[in-house]
């Protein structure tokens, strides 16, 4: 009869090596989908893990992988300082959307005005809409001890909706036939984000990706707040005692996470989405939550997890134009990818033992 | 400046590689189609697989298909669109408004390649196209059998977006309703989605709930008909974009349907590629080219109807009926077409107003 | 009694009752579970499952009542992914609980591939015309299918069951304190378990009755959020199961309204009327938890239990 018997430090060995275990076993159990469905596994397997990386149009999509993996990578930094301490901002994809907004209408507000001061000030704005849109919940955890995973659910859809408003209404391009859709920012060069070296898909999302993951994993290791938050996360009695506050921890928590959603949501629609458009959001900030484990909640994990994913979607999207896959198979695989994630990783602080006789 | 040669040059050398001599015309097309829905939708996207599909049976081993389901506009769009064309298409088909830009985009990078883009307005470059159909007509005729069936005079529409297309919709559905039946009144619910079968079911239902008893829908699942099929002949629908001649909805509620027919137009065009005729267009038929075709009227509808239906049907397909024909107001009463003006084409592609007659404002 | 120039109230609350079905199903459900400690935010991902195995079921057998049994054990299958994660891999239960959600939409989708635009076997008014043609008491209490009267007795059962049974009270033990239930003797693992097997087979049953009776069609992702409902009205509830029902039927009731008032012409602009059901979910959550020293949730909710004897 095999037990569970709780380690007494977690194994630093099971640590690392949970996430490429994982991604191997999905990478087994997505084969035997692959079969059952009739297509050839190993094929699959290649085409999403091997050729966007060194296949034929490798040239290409190499750089398409910064462009999917540095939205996911900034939106699940936020959040997995907010999971650390077990603020759970489940309604990421909402912030995104409202920093999109808020930085698009800043921006189509001075159009056609020229000037280097519009792009920052976009950049602030954005941050500004996802954090102000993360302030709900927190305030509402704060004052009212209100569950925030519920609110900042509820308030995904309140977005969605302002989202439509903003497409048909406040933002509608006045020159585009009375279609729905905010003028393009492809353009309005003062505004638009474009890319910086286009073979690796570089753009300023991609680069405050990238600087995000290192100041954030200054602050968790090196700085007071980092450290309270590993310590709610981990010992929330000892947090108190500590002088903690968890409400501001909470507010900090949340209005980061919100401000890098919505940073990212402002990159994005000022870059590769080129407009604010009804349906714009395409669920970044759900799969972000997934990028955050797979990176073991580790911001330097979190870039390698992101462009793991990034992997998944891109080559997943080459399997199903060249070898008709539907793209539901890429949705369970990064579905599987988290189950067994989350599996293995009981091994990080628990092994298995053979226990003979009584329990 | 050196990526962008690259990627010139490994289209053309694949289109070299294919045989393809280009301003005669082709031996060989690979023409691929970018889908914004799966094709099991039975609907939009479904149609247009079915033109594809008509391509590869008209021109047989001359044509290669292939094609992408679910694509999300926006950047994805554009990384699908730059793999097929890196892939060797030599047309690809962007079926849905929200591909605009990605279809301009792309197009510029690959010059060689043709790109048609449904339904939008851009043609940026030389190889893009736009084309579109002539609902509206479909609208006109599925009016009329609304104003002659409905007995409570209260006829619903559920519309998607606020966008030209469904206006027009709207406004020649009523219009038609009204010149047979001067005391119907039209009630709208606006579902903000294109294809969610759950909330068509709940709009169908409140319609349905204060005294509609014809419902014509711009989104495009079945899910209105089967709320209509529960009040078990009382209340009457139409197919919207494929036939959905399900034999549990015939003859009743489906008592007619507009048929989204892609086929001619992309039969045409591919031919066009492949003997060397083609060149950049800007389409918009209807009934007459074959691309919105009228479904069976079923015998649920009176003989009478049925004939005065189809005798409208056939004076749109000959040219001697316009829909938008005047004397025509605003809402607010302002005249917008005089005594037998025909409405351009241009009043039509940017319409944001109801005509007189329909309660409520457009959301804006 | 007509209002807003179309609206009948008496037509509003019998379309509210059946529209409230699959959010009561799967909110009663999720209760359950986490009355006994655990959250399972996986309930999207079972409704749909639900949704689909019940459609397949239904059409491939030809009878309605046997598909939302099929619905159900769909769901539960799929719950017990997350149980075997939680329960015997200790694995964070947020965590997994999304990951049901994406698996369960991704597995529904590739599944249903084929079932597109079929009509399923209809299910229909339970009782006699007679008693359904009855002025205002007909169609709101009479003129509903078998499901709307099952979930309302559901409801009345798990009162009852989780306030004056033994097993409610083993439950609501092992979801108070986990380590008290466990010194007791309780099996806390698979008492849990058991739970969000139930928890499963409810969000399943749920799911079954959209694509079964309120549309009904199969289409990738019908569910469209309802599950996320379903979580939010189980904590404006406070986990009672009498209160769950007035949840569901609020927030099922908004919804249907919101449609009326459109079709009614009322002028109220259409955006606010969408936004209208989630803004007063928040409104009640924010009551709900304002008005209480502690918000009632049960002690061990979210915490895993490993045994350490």
């Amino acid at each position: 009869m095999l037990r569970l018997e709780k380690r007494p430090t977690p194994s630093k060995f099971w640590l690392y090596a949970t996430p490429p275990v994982a991604v191997i076993l999905t990478m087994i159990a997505g084969g035997i989908l692959f079969a059952l469905m009739g297509t050839n596994p190993f094929e699959v397997i290649r085409t999403i893990f091997w050729d966007p990386l060194f296949g034929e149009f490798a040239f290409y999509l190499r750089g398409q992988l910064l462009v999917k993996a540095g939205p996911l990578i900034l939106i699940a930094i936020g959040l997995a300082l907010g999971f650390r301490a077990g603020i759970w901002n489940i309604g990421a994809e909402g912030q995104y959307i409202i920093g999109a907004i808020f930085g698009a209408a800043v921006g189509l507000a001075v159009f056609p005005t020229e000037s280097r001061w519009i792009f920052p000030v976009m950049i602030v704005a954005g941050a500004f809409g996802g954090w102000v849109w993360a302030m709900i919940p927190a305030i509402l955890k704060t004052r009212f001890n209100t569950n925030e995973i519920l609110v900042s659910l509820m308030l995904v859809y309140v977005a969605e909706t302002i989202l439509a408003k903003a497409s048909t209404g406040f933002l509608k391009n006045p020159e585009g036939m009375g279609f729905p859709g905010s003028r393009n920012f492809s353009s309005y060069p003062a505004a638009q984000n474009a890319f910086l070296y286009e073979p690796l898909g570089l753009h300023w999302g991609g680069v405050a990706a990238l600087v995000t993951a290192v100041l954030a994993y200054i602050l968790l290791t090196r700085h007071q707040a980092g450290f309270q938050i590993r310590l709610a996360g981990q010992a929330p009695r000892a947090a108190r005692f500590h002088g903690v506050s968890p409400a501001r921890l909470v507010v900090l928590c949340m209005g980061l996470s919100g401000a890098l959603a919505g940073l990212a949501g402002m990159f994005e629609v000022t870059g590769p989405a080129g407009q604010i458009s009804i349906d714009f959001n395409t669920g970044y900030g759900f799969t972000a939550i997934i990028v955050a484990f797979l990176g073991r909640l580790n911001p330097l994990g979190i870039v390698l997890a992101g462009f793991i994913l990034a992997l998944t979607y891109v080559g997943g999207e080459m399997a199903s134009t060249s070898l008709g896959l539907p793209d539901a198979a890429i949705q369970v695989f990064q579905g599987m990818l988290l189950f067994f994630l989350l599996a293995v990783d009981v091994l990080t602080n628990y092994r298995f033992r053979l226990a003979v006789g009584a329990h | 400046m050196k990526r962008r040669n690259l990627l010139a040059g490994a289209v053309t050398g694949l289109l070299l590689a294919s045989g393809a001599s280009f301003a005669q015309g082709m031996d060989k097309v690979k023409a691929c189609f970018v889908y914004v829905g799966p094709i099991g939708d039975g609907g939009w996207t479904y149609q247009h697989h079915q033109g594809a599909l008509a391509v590869q049976e008209a021109f047989g081993d001359k044509v290669e298909i292939q094609y992408q389901e679910n694509v999300p506009e926006g950047a994805d769009a554009e990384r699908v669109l730059t793999q097929m064309a890196l892939g060797g298409c030599n047309i690809i088909f962007t079926t849905s408004f929200g591909f605009m830009d990605a279809t301009n985009a792309v197009a510029a990078k690959f010059p060689d390649v043709k790109f048609e883009h449904a339904t939008g307005y851009k043609r940026e470059h030389p190889n893009v196209s736009t084309y579109n159909a002539r609902f509206y007509e479909g609208r006109a005729v599925q009016g009329l059998i609304a104003g002659r069936m409905t007995k409570s005079n209260k006829i619903g529409y559920i519309a998607s977006f606020p966008i030209p297309e469904v206006i027009m919709g709207i406004n020649s559905y009523f219009l038609h309703a009204r010149k047979v039946n001067p005391d119907v009144e039209l009630s709208i619910v606006w579902a903000f989605t294109w294809f969610d079968p759950a909330k068509e079911a709940d709009a169908a239902k409140a319609l349905i709930d204060q005294g509609v008893d014809v419902i014509a829908s711009h989104t495009d699942s079945t899910a209105p008909l089967a709320e209509a099929a529960k009040t078990e002949g009382r209340v009457i629908g139409f197919g919207q974009a494929s036939d959905m001649a399900i034999p549990e909805y015939m003859p009743t509620p489906r008592v007619s349907s507009i048929i989204d027919n892609w086929a001619p137009y992309y039969v045409k065009r591919v031919g066009q590629l492949l003997d060397g005729t083609y060149a950049q267009t800007d389409s918009w038929e209807g009934i007459a080219a074959g691309e919105v075709e009228i479904g069976t009227i079923t015998e649920a509808v009176p003989a009478e109807v049925k004939a005065e239906a189809e005798a409208m049907r056939d004076a749109i397909a000959a040219g001697t009926y316009h829909p938008f024909t005047g004397p025509i107001n605003k809402q607010d009463g302002s005249p917008w077409l005089a005594e037998g003006a025909i409405a351009p084409d241009s009043d039509l592609l940017g319409m944001n107003f109801y005509v007189e007659g329909i309660v409520g404002d457009i959301p804006q | 009694m007509d209002f807003f120039g179309g609206i009948n109230p008496v037509i509003l609350i019998a379309t509210l009752m059946a529209s409230a079905v699959p959010i009561l199903l799967a909110a009663l459900g999720e209760a359950v579970v986490e009355r006994s400690g655990v959250l399972n935010l996986g309930v999207e991902g079972m409704m749909i499952i639900g949704a689909l195995g019940g459609f397949v079921v239904a059409v491939e057998t030809g009878s309605p009542v046997i598909g939302f049994f099929g619905g159900a054990v769909a769901g539960a299958l799929l719950s017990l992914i997350f149980a075997t994660l939680t329960q015997v891999f200790l694995a964070n239960q947020v965590a997994t609980g999304l990951a049901l959600t994406l698996f369960g939409l991704g597995v529904s989708s590739l599944g249903g591939q084929g079932y597109n635009g079929i009509k399923p076997p209809a299910t229909g008014q339970l009782l006699p015309d007679a008693l359904a043609d009855l002025p205002v008491v007909g169609p709101i209490l009479f003129g509903h299918d078998w499901v709307v009267y099952f979930s309302i007795a559901m409801t009345a059962v798990l009162w009852w069951v989780l306030k004056s049974t033994r097993v409610g009270l083993i439950i609501r033990a092992v979801g108070e304190s986990h380590e008290a239930a466990h010194a007791l003797g309780y099996k806390v693992n698979r008492i849990r378990l058991m739970c969000i097997a139930f928890g499963g087979a409810m969000a399943g049953m749920g799911g079954a009755y959209i694509s079964l009776a309120r549309v009904p069609q199969w289409v990738d992702g019908i569910t469209a959020g309802a599950g996320w409902i379903a979580l939010a009205i189980v904590v404006f509830a406070s986990w009672k199961p009498w209160r769950v029902l007035i949840g569901a039927y609020l927030f099922g009731g908004i919804t249907v309204l919101q449609l009326n008032l459109q079709v009614a012409g009322s002028g109220i602009p259409v955006e606010y009327l969408s936004m209208a059901p989630y803004l007063i979910t928040i409104l009640v959550l924010v009551i709900m938890s304002a008005g209480r020293k502690a918000n009632g949730a049960p002690a061990a909710l979210g915490q895993n239990f490993h045994a350490s004897r």
